[in-house]
């Protein structure tokens, strides 16, 4: 008997989609309890797309290459002491706030799919959002090893993970992925699969690992090519789950428009740490904030809605605001980091004469007329010995954490600034976008918690303000925070260099 | 002799993170401790869970077993992800050319037609149990506490759809491809009396709410015995009737089944000496479903291998429990 040639879809559907089954013992709802609470209507899981036809065997046997040549680059990179080859010193805490604020979000993810790769009825959507979770753990585990030489060598990556859970910037990466995973699953795949993993990965993945390809980061780099493929992969099922959902039924059109415009603003405002990363922490240049905004998500991202508007899907709400915002926030934030730079895990410092004048060059309508002028104001108080660093405490957004720091667009000299009331307390956000979020879910933003209330309710020790970074943040403080001029970074680095 | 490189050393600042050198001291840390040690998030959760407001999106709650400190949960295999997949790739090289050898030499063909119907009958149905094992050990992955035992259950799930996919390719070699072998075992289970003890038990424990429930349910006291009797004693079987070529295809299975058993047995061991409450919470999960999983094989293990069969399975079993530390 001469054995038939089966086709891999065939094959696929036989090792994977045929290993379920209808239960008659117990109530199937009741194994897969969370697929109807959020309004989604499901009509038939068989009609799932495999977004890529994985076997696990294949998995295990790519995966394991990728990661003998990665560990490669790793080991090599130890050996010859390779952070000695970075740009400049100051690169390292682009490294940092990687470390403390997006590999935990990598770990989010990994549960977040392992919750969906356990829940969803359908098998094909569960095992690709299952392999997505193991890939997911990979990305941090690899990205702690990767960096784990940095932490060697630099101040400010040491406590990371007990950073992420406490301090008062991290809590926006965290508390974006804490609401994506609180939500059902079907907002979480709209949120992290699609908005996430398809259209802002290139605003958010790809900066840094650029940013480290031209500010001689191999041991980052070279985890971010490794990471291409799996981030391939994660990008086909983004996309199959918003085709999935849309074409299932009408009546998911609305809510998944609703997610849409939700997890956009919330994705623009998480992106602002990459705006200022890419034009004021990276020596080496990628390309300005302005310029990745309007490839990746004005061009790419058009051509998608483009794409999408057959469904009845439209750009997301307050694209137009997010448009204008590419001129402002990477200098807002910061100037807000810099002002703020003694309760910052990292160092900050002002742009050199060369860097202002590439800011200059490449926000010409903005940068000399509202930002210049205060860098200009900075460099005069530290050359007078009066670094400013501001005593206050910023006040938060309810929703996207962030300090009151973005401005009316039209008018960039006046702080933005909503504010509503529910059930008797007033709450306050940076913009239209945040605070029509918190008012379509007031019962889930409520619970936010707020660094900055946290410390003024005494949740985080002190009394003062060194107190609580010393013993609630665990920031060597002196070491991790202030400017980068005269920090133990820059004094090993000199004399790693030979330069006094 | 040896020959010496000269290199500059520089000095570190210091030897590894923070947290891993509060619990292992100022040194060097593994590539293992470095990737599972305090990752997850501990505190401060921002939101409850819509899907599950009673709880926070990592709780500790989610089990009736309590652990001070949940990182005791130390894989003995030293699994993180980078680990994982090599040594899976390995295995999996092997499994390859077993397959590609059995395929090659048309080694099918060569089975006694009684010996494929009972693989057929007997083995290609665990295809469905592997994929229930799949969902319960991602189960305990996504609501566990502490990546010790989250990323190993999570190695689990996968090597189970793994698993899965090998027991329906072994279909596909009986069959010449054409799925029939692979639908006439789902028939059986789903409709043979000889597997609905087996359905219905897993059912359960598809519905199961304590993770580490569904964990003692699965890996330990089902895997336990299922992989006893089919893989060592149907196995075993088979050869006796000129089936042994089948070895070839499940060779991965029960190099598996060793590996997973170590960490299996350190998670049960860590979690009975921890206190006599969870030793006391083991023993009666591991009763009731030991009850529930012998009613369950008695007719397979009577089909499969023989009278008596379950009893070998359930003593290489109590053997694992009380080098637990379990009814003693």
């Amino acid at each position: 008997m001469a054995a038939k040639k089966l086709n891999i879809k065939e094959k696929y559907r036989l090792l994977t989609r045929d290993l379920d089954w209808e239960f008659s013992y117990e109530d199937r709802n009741k194994a897969f309890p969370f697929e109807e609470f959020e309004g989604i209507k499901i009509t038939d899981w068989s009609k799932w797309e495999d977004p890529f036809r994985l076997t696990m065997d294949a998995y295990w046997k790519y995966q394991a290459e990728k990661e003998k040549k990665l560990y490669a680059i790793f080991d090599a990179f130890a050996q010859n002491d390779g952070h000695l080859n970075v740009s400049d010193p100051r690169y390292v805490n682009a490294v940092k706030l990687f470390l403390t604020g997006v590999s935990p979000l990598e770990y989010q993810a990994y549960q977040g799919f392992a919750h969906v790769g356990r829940q969803f009825g359908g098998v094909g959507a569960r095992v690709a959002c299952q392999m997505q979770s193991l890939d997911e753990l990979r990305h941090v585990q690899t990205q702690i090893h990767a960096m784990s030489h940095y932490n060697k060598f630099f101040d400010g990556l040491q406590e990371y993970s007990h950073m992420h859970d406490r301090v008062w910037y991290l809590s926006v990466p965290k508390s974006f992925f804490n609401d994506a995973r609180s939500a059902g699953p079907f907002e979480f795949m709209i949120a992290i699969g699609f908005s996430f993993e398809y259209v802002l990965t290139n605003l958010l993945f790809v900066p840094f690992m650029s940013g480290a390809a031209h500010n001689g980061d191999m041991a980052t780099v070279t985890f971010g090519f490794s990471a291409q493929s799996d981030e391939a992969r994660h990008m086909t099922l983004g996309l199959e789950i918003i085709k999935f959902l849309l074409e299932q039924h009408e009546d998911n059109v609305p809510v998944v428009q609703k997610w849409i415009d939700k997890w956009f603003w919330r994705g623009s405002r998480l992106l602002t740490i990459v705006s200022m990363m890419m034009d004021y922490m990276l020596p080496n240049k990628v390309m300005s904030w302005k310029e990745a905004w309007e490839v990746y998500f004005e061009e790419a991202g058009g051509a998608l809605f483009k794409d999408l508007a057959r469904y009845g899907i439209r750009m997301p709400k307050y694209a137009d605001v997010i448009e204008k915002e590419k001129e402002h926030i990477s200098h807002q934030a910061w100037w807000t980091f810099y002002t703020h730079g003694h309760a910052a895990g990292f160092h900050t410092w002002i742009p050199t004469d060369e860097e202002l004048d590439w800011l200059s060059a490449k926000y010409p309508d903005t940068f000399d007329k509202y930002y210049r002028p205060r860098w200009e104001l900075a460099k005069e108080m530290e050359a007078k010995g009066e670094r400013f660093y501001t005593s206050g405490l910023p006040q938060l957004c309810q929703t996207c954490q962030i300090p009151m720091l973005f401005t009316e667009m039209d008018d960039p000299t006046q702080i933005a600034y909503r504010d509503c009331v529910h059930n008797g307390e007033r709450y306050h956000f940076c913009s239209d976008g945040c605070k029509d979020i918190f008012e379509e879910e007031p019962e889930k933003f409520v619970q936010s918690w707020l660094p900055v209330h946290q410390i003024f309710q005494g949740n985080c020790g002190g009394p003062g303000v060194e107190d609580i970074l010393r013993d609630y943040y665990r920031m060597n403080v002196g070491a991790d925070n202030m400017d980068m001029k005269g920090s133990p970074d820059e004094l090993r680095w000199k004399k790693w260099k030979g330069v006094a | 002799m040896t020959i010496e490189i000269k290199t500059a050393t520089l000095e570190p600042v210091r030897n590894t993170f923070a947290h891993i050198e509060r619990r292992f001291g100022d040194k060097p840390a593994t590539r293992y401790q470095e990737a599972t040690y305090d990752v997850q998030s501990e505190v401060n959760f921002h939101y409850r869970p819509l899907w599950q407001p009673e709880l926070e999106l990592t709780d500790t709650r989610r089990t009736a077993i309590k652990m001070a400190d949940w990182y005791a949960f130390r894989d003995p295999r030293q699994f993180y992800y980078g680990a994982y997949v090599q040594a899976r790739a390995k295995m999996q090289e092997v499994a390859e050319n077993n397959y590609a050898f059995f395929e090659k030499r048309g080694l099918a063909e060569r089975m006694p037609e009684e010996a494929k119907q009972k693989v057929i009958r007997c083995l290609l149905p665990l295809r469905h149990v592997e994929h229930a094992a799949n969902l319960n050990n991602m189960y305990g992955s996504a609501y566990g506490n502490g990546t010790a035992i989250t990323q190993a259950l999570l190695f689990d799930g996968m090597d189970r759809l793994g698993i899965a996919q090998y027991v329906s390719r072994i279909g596909l070699l009986l069959d010449g491809n054409t799925g029939d072998a692979l639908s006439e075992a789902r028939s059986y289970w789903m409709s043979d009396p000889l597997w609905q003890g087996v359905r219905r038990y897993l059912e359960k424990t598809l519905v199961t709410e304590d993770w580490f429930e569904v964990f003692i349910a699965q890996d330990v006291v089902l895997d336990s015995l299922i992989y006893n009797l089919i893989y060592e004693q149907f196995d075993a079987k088979l050869a006796q009737q000129d089936g042994q070529d089948l070895g070839m295809l499940t060779e991965f299975m029960q190099v598996w089944f060793k590996d997973a058993s170590r960490w299996v047995d350190a998670v049960l061991k860590t979690a009975a000496a921890e206190s006599d409450e969870n030793r006391l919470q083991l023993e009666q999960w591991i009763s009731h479903w030991r009850g529930q999983a012998e009613e369950a094989l008695s007719l397979v293990a009577h089909e499969a291998v023989e009278e008596g069969a379950l009893q070998v399975a359930r003593e290489a079993l109590d053997k694992r429990l009380s080098k637990a530390g379990l009814f003693k």
